[in-house]
């Protein structure tokens, strides 16, 4: 059996029949995320457009610079994720290994800042009434609370499914980093590829998330 | 596997996408009004087709994939657009009394 056949599923015909398919799929379940994160957006933007000042005075409460610099972490995992691609295409074990290894620790920087994000929020009372006596924490206060709180719900529930996503990237990249190791490197190629993209698609969705949740009302 | 993407290419998109962050940041302060969700959804949109087009690769995908991409986008368009032109026209037309 040569090399080649030996990359090959059984249901396909030629490898490049077998990528296709497997980057379609890929790309089809995106499209799905993108309507699962797109349910969130719309009533966003709905709540938005008739609380504007109250969606800006929410947002005051956030840390903006700790979102800018996440964002920029994140950018910087998807760097090292397109390079790690770009390894394993090459035939580069160790890159592939190290660039993998740096996307997780970049990933894992995102989740830590976040959560120092969300200890902040609770700490200063910046977390929705209702959530807030659920836990026993102290909530919004003032005559426009409940609109405040709308959106302070909107931000804990869109960066919290964000930032599921982004653990279940790390339990991948860990994942790809064992199969970079266990298996011959073009074997491993095209599963470091299709986990490369949905890494890249939580990446887009936190390029619209930071702008949306962190920068109203700052002028 | 096909053609491959120099490191300087990656590493040109990913200065693009920092600059581009500072740029939103920059955006958020001036006094633009309602203008601003327009320059940060305008800012973000730019952001996310550079990594679509070089991180994901669309630039050397198929057809069909872009297909997918773009069916991904019409359907993002239809959850979003007519809820918030039902919110926004609401009160435009009002119905006689008794109706």
């Amino acid at each position: 059996m040569s090399e080649r056949t030996a990359l090959l599923e059984p249901q396909f015909d030629r490898l490049e029949q077998q990528r296709e398919a497997s980057s379609i799929g890929m790309w089809a379940f995106l499209a799905s995320e993108v309507l699962f994160f797109g349910t969130l957006f719309a009533g966003y933007a709905v709540y938005h457009t008739l609380f504007p000042e109250a969606f800006q005075e929410g947002s005051r409460m956030l840390v903006w610079p700790a979102g800018a610099v996440n964002t920029a972490v994140l950018l910087t995992s998807s760097l090292t994720m397109a390079l790690a691609v770009r390894a394993a295409r090459t035939g580069s074990r160790s890159g592939a290994l190290l660039f993998l290894l740096a996307t997780v620790f970049f990933g894992a920087v995102f989740l830590g800042i976040k959560g120092w994000e969300y200890a902040d929020e609770v700490h200063k009372g910046h977390v929705p009434a209702g959530l807030g006596s659920l836990f026993g924490w102290a909530g919004t206060e003032g005559p426009d609370a409940p609109r405040t709180d709308l959106f302070l719900t909107f931000y804990f529930i869109m960066t919290g499914f964000h930032a599921l996503h982004m653990v279940v990237g790390l339990g991948l990249m860990l994942w790809m980093a064992w199969t970079v190791l266990r298996s011959p490197i073009d074997r491993a190629a095209g599963p470091v590829e299709m986990t490369g993209l949905y890494w890249h698609f939580v990446d887009v969705v936190w390029i619209f998330l930071f702008p949306m949740l962190y920068l109203l009302g700052l002028d | 596997m096909g053609h491959v993407t120099p490191v300087r290419t990656y590493l040109l998109v990913y200065v693009a996408l920092l600059v581009l962050t500072a740029a939103t940041v920059g955006a958020a302060f001036l006094p633009l009004g309602p203008l601003s969700v327009v320059a940060a959804l305008a800012i973000a949109g730019v952001k996310a087709t550079l990594v679509l087009l070089w991180f994901m690769h669309m630039r050397e995908s198929s057809r069909v994939t872009w297909i997918l991409a773009a069916a991904g986008l019409a359907w993002l368009l239809l959850l979003i657009l007519p809820v918030i032109v039902d919110y926004l026209t609401r009160g435009w037309v009002l119905a006689p009394k008794g109706w």
